[in-house]
C-alpha cells in the first residue's frame, strides 16, 4: 500500500487506477452509446455545430429492434450458446482427465506427451483451418453446428489439459495417498477428493474455454455458410457489413448483446475464477 | 493387531538411486518403533513401502502373516498420519474422520459411534463441524490422528507427524501420542529426523543412514552402547565429542594419545583395543561424562582445556573448550563458576569412554 500524505495516495494510486479503468472500459462505453444513438446523430459530420460524440440527447432502441427483427440474431445467439457449451463440456471432460493423468500417473513418455499436447496448442488456427476444412468436408459436417463443436476442442483440450495439469500438480499428493489408505481406489480418490478440491481450477478452465469458443471467429467463418447456422461474431460481421456499408448501430448492438452472456458468466464465477488462476490449496 | 516384518527390502528409483538397502526389521505386535536418521536416509521410503505407496524393488513386507508386497494400500489395514496432515479441505472434521469408514461401507450408526469415540479420546468433540482451514496446527494434527484411529487398523504409520508444529506444541503432542499408544496398543511405525522424538517415543529405535540400518535397539541401549560413530554422534544433544587418537603402549599400559590429551582406558577396554596397538582410533565421550577434575582424579583420565564459550542453559552449563586442535563440549553443574579464557582441568568418566575403529567407524 502507498504510505505517507493523502496526495501521494491520489497521485500514485487513484490517478493511475482511473487511467486504467477509463482505458479498459472506454470501448464498452463506445459500444453502448453507439447502440443507443439514432442514425441522425451517428452520421453527423465532425465539424457540425451540434456534434456531440460522447453523449446522446435522444436515446433510441431502433438498432436493437432492427437487430432482433430483421436479422437472425436470436438464432445466432442460440447457435453460439449451444456450440460454446457443448465444446466446453467436451474439452473440460477430456482436459480434466488428461491433466490428472499427466500430473499424477507415472507412465512412459508422460513428459514428452505433455509437451506434445502443448505444442499442438501453439499451431495457429489460421494454418489449421485449411486441413480441418478438408476433414469437415469429408465427414459432411459443413454448415452444421457439429463442424464447430468438433473443431473447437482441437485448441480447447490442450488448453484445458495444461491448466488442469498445473492445478493438479499444486494439490498435495498426500491427500490422494491418504484417501487410498483410507480405502478408496484411485478412481474413487479422484472423484471424492481430488475433483472437489480442484473445482476452482475446473471452473477457470471452463470459463476460459467458454470464452474462447464464444469469441471464435475464423473456424465459424470458414465452416458455416447459411445465415441460420451462423454464430454471433460471424453473423453480425457478415450480415451487418454489406460491401463498404457499415450498419454501425446494429453492429454495436450485436456486439453489446453478444458480450453480455460472457460478462454474466465471468461475474458469476469471479471468486472461484481468481482463486483458480492463483492456484494454491491450503489444508 | 499384528506385527510387521520387513525382510531384506530394497528400493531402487529408476534403477539408479539405491534409497533403501537390504533393510530387515521385525516389529512386534503392539510395539512402537521409530525410524530415525538424517534426511535422505531412506526412512520415509521404508515407511511408504510398508504403506503400499511405493513399490518394493526386492524383498518382502509382511503385516501379520500376510505378504503385502502386491496389495494396494486400501487392503493392508493400516492408517497413516502425514507431516502436512493431508486433511481433505472440502470436508468437515466429522467427514474427514468418517471417510475411511464410509469407503469401507460401515453402517451409519457405527460410523457415528466410532467418530464420537475417537473425538472423545482426542478432545476434538466441539470441532466436528468445522472445516480444516478453521483449525490451528495442533487441532489439525489431532484430526489427522482421529482419522487414523477410527478405523482400528492393525498398524499405524506416522511420517514426521509433529514436524510442522511449533516447539512447545510438539512436546505436548509427543506426550499425547505416547499416551494414545499405551491406551490403544496398536503397532506403530514412526518416522522422524528428530532424535529427541525417537528417544522419547520409541520402544525400539532404528537408526538409518544412506539407506542402511545402522543399529536397532531400545533408546538407552543405543545411547549407551552405540554400534558405530554415526549412531553415537546422531543421538544425544549436545552431541558426543570425538577426538582422533593414536593407540600406543607405554610402561605396560595402553594409552590413547590425541592432540591435546592423553587418556588411559580401563584395563577391560584396553584389552579390546590391544589389537590396534600402534594404530589409529576415534575416542568418543559425551559432554555429561566430563567434569571439572579434582586432585584425586588419576592422571590418565584428565586433560587441560581452555574455555572458549559458556552456554548457561539453566539446569546445566555447557563449556565449549579447546584442547589442542579439538573443540570439546563439557556439560557441568550450574554451580560451577567459570569465565571465558579460563584454563581448566577436565576429567573423563572412564566407564563411559567410547572407541571407534578409524577405518570402518564401528564401536570397539
Amino acid at each position: 500500500m502507498i504510505e505517507g500524505a493523502a496526495w501521494r495516495k491520489w497521485l500514485f494510486f487513484y490517478l493511475p487506477l482511473a487511467v486504467f479503468v477509463i482505458w479498459l472500459l472506454f470501448p464498452f462505453y463506445w459500444m453502448a452509446i453507439t447502440t443507443l444513438r439514432p442514425d441522425g446523430e451517428l452520421y453527423r459530420p465532425w465539424n457540425a455545430k451540434n456534434y456531440e460524440p460522447f453523449w446522446t440527447a435522444n436515446p433510441t432502441l431502433d438498432h436493437i429492434m432492427l437487430l432482433l427483427e430483421e436479422t437472425l440474431f436470436p438464432t445466432w445467439l442460440w447457435n453460439t450458446m449451444l456450440i460454446a457449451l457443448v465444446s466446453t463440456l467436451i474439452s473440460l471432460v477430456c482436459g480434466v482427465f488428461a491433466g490428472y493423468a499427466l500430473a499424477r500417473l507415472k507412465f512412459p513418455f508422460a513428459g514428452s506427451l505433455g509437451t506434445g499436447i502443448f505444442i499442438t496448442y501453439l499451431v495457429p488456427q489460421t494454418l489449421l483451418f485449411i486441413p480441418l476444412a478438408d476433414v469437415i468436408r469429408n465427414f459432411r459436417l459443413g454448415d452444421t453446428p457439429w463442424a464447430l463443436i468438433l473443431t473447437y476442442p482441437t485448441f480447447l483440450i490442450p488448453f484445458c489439459t495444461w491448466l488442469m495439469m498445473g492445478y493438479f500438480k499444486a494439490i498435495p499428493k498426500e491427500l490422494e495417498e491418504c484417501a487410498r489408505i483410507d480405502g478408496a481406489s484411485r478412481w474413487k480418490a479422484m472423484i471424492y477428493i481430488i475433483l472437489p478440491v480442484a473445482v476452482p481450477g475446473i471452473l477457470s478452465a471452463g470459463i476460459f474455454a467458454f470464452t474462447l469458443s464464444w469469441n471464435e471467429f475464423i473456424y465459424a467463418l470458414v465452416f458455416l455458410s447459411s445465415s441460420e447456422q451462423k454464430t454471433v461474431p460471424v453473423g453480425v460481421v457478415s450480415e451487418l457489413i454489406r460491401g463498404d456499408v457499415f450498419y454501425w448501430g446494429p453492429l454495436m448492438a450485436g456486439a453489446l448483446m453478444g458480450s453480455i452472456p460472457v460478462a454474466l458468466v465471468y461475474s458469476f464465477f469471479v471468486e472461484h475464477y481468481v482463486s483458480g488462476l492463483t492456484g494454491s490449496v491450503k489444508g | 493387531m499384528a506385527g510387521v516384518s520387513i525382510r531384506q527390502v530394497n528400493k531402487l528409483y529408476d534403477g539408479a538411486v539405491h534409497a533403501v538397502k537390504d533393510v530387515s526389521l521385525e516389529i512386534h505386535d503392539k510395539e512402537f518403533v521409530v525410524l530415525v536418521g538424517p534426511s535422505g536416509c531412506g526412512k520415509t521410503t521404508t515407511l511408504r513401502m510398508v504403506a503400499g505407496l511405493e513399490s518394493i524393488t526386492s524383498g518382502e513386507v509382511l503385516i501379520g502373516d500376510t505378504v503385502v508386497n502386491e496389495l494396494p494400500p486400501m487392503d493392508r489395514d493400516i492408517a497413516m498420519v502425514f507431516q502436512n496432515y493431508a486433511l481433505y479441505p472440502h470436508m468437515s472434521v466429522f467427514d474427514n474422520m468418517a471417510f475411511g469408514l464410509k469407503m469401507r461401507k460401515f453402517a451409519r450408526a457405527e460410523i457415528q459411534a466410532r467418530v464420537k469415540q475417537a473425538a472423545d479420546i482426542l478432545g476434538i468433540h466441539e470441532l466436528l463441524h468445522r472445516k480444516p482451514r478453521q483449525l490451528s496446527g495442533g487441532q489439525r494434527q489431532r484430526v489427522a490422528l482421529g482419522r487414523a484411529i477410527v478405523r482400528h487398523p492393525q498398524v499405524f504409520l506416522f511420517d514426521e507427524p509433529l514436524s510442522n508444529l511449533d516447539a512447545k506444541l510438539r512436546v505436548q503432542m509427543r506426550v499425547e501420542l505416547k499416551k494414545l499408544h499405551e491406551r490403544l496398543g496398536t503397532t506403530a511405525i514412526y518416522v522422524t529426523h528428530d532424535q529427541v522424538e525417537a528417544m522419547t517415543l520409541g520402544d525400539r529405535v532404528v537408526v538409518m543412514k544412506d539407506g542402511l540400518v545402522q543399529q536397532v535397539g531400545e533408546p538407552l541401549e543405543l545411547y549407551n552402547a552405540p554400534a558405530n560413530r554415526f549412531v553415537a554422534g546422531f543421538l544425544g544433544s549436545p552431541a558426543m565429542n570425538f577426538v582422533e587418537v593414536r593407540l600406543a603402549e607405554r610402561g605396560g599400559a595402553l594409552w590413547a594419545e590425541g592432540d591435546g590429551l592423553r587418556i588411559q582406558p580401563l584395563p577391560e577396554q584396553a584389552g579390546r583395543l590391544a589389537r590396534l596397538n600402534g594404530g589409529r582410533a576415534t575416542l568418543g565421550v559425551r559432554p555429561e561424562d566430563l567434569r571439572i577434575a579434582n586432585g584425586s582424579d588419576p592422571e590418565g583420565l584428565c586433560f587441560e582445556a581452555d574455555i572458549e564459550v559458556i552456554e548457561k542453559l539453566g539446569a546445566q552449563i555447557l563449556l565449549d573448550t579447546r584442547a589442542g586442535s579439538h573443540t570439546i563440549v563439557a556439560s557441568v553443574e550450574p554451580t560451577v563458576r567459570a569465565r571465558v579464557h579460563d584454563r581448566l582441568r577436565l576429567a573423563i568418566n572412564p566407564d563411559r569412554l567410547h572407541f571407534f575403529d578409524a577405518a570402518n567407524e564401528a564401536a570397539i
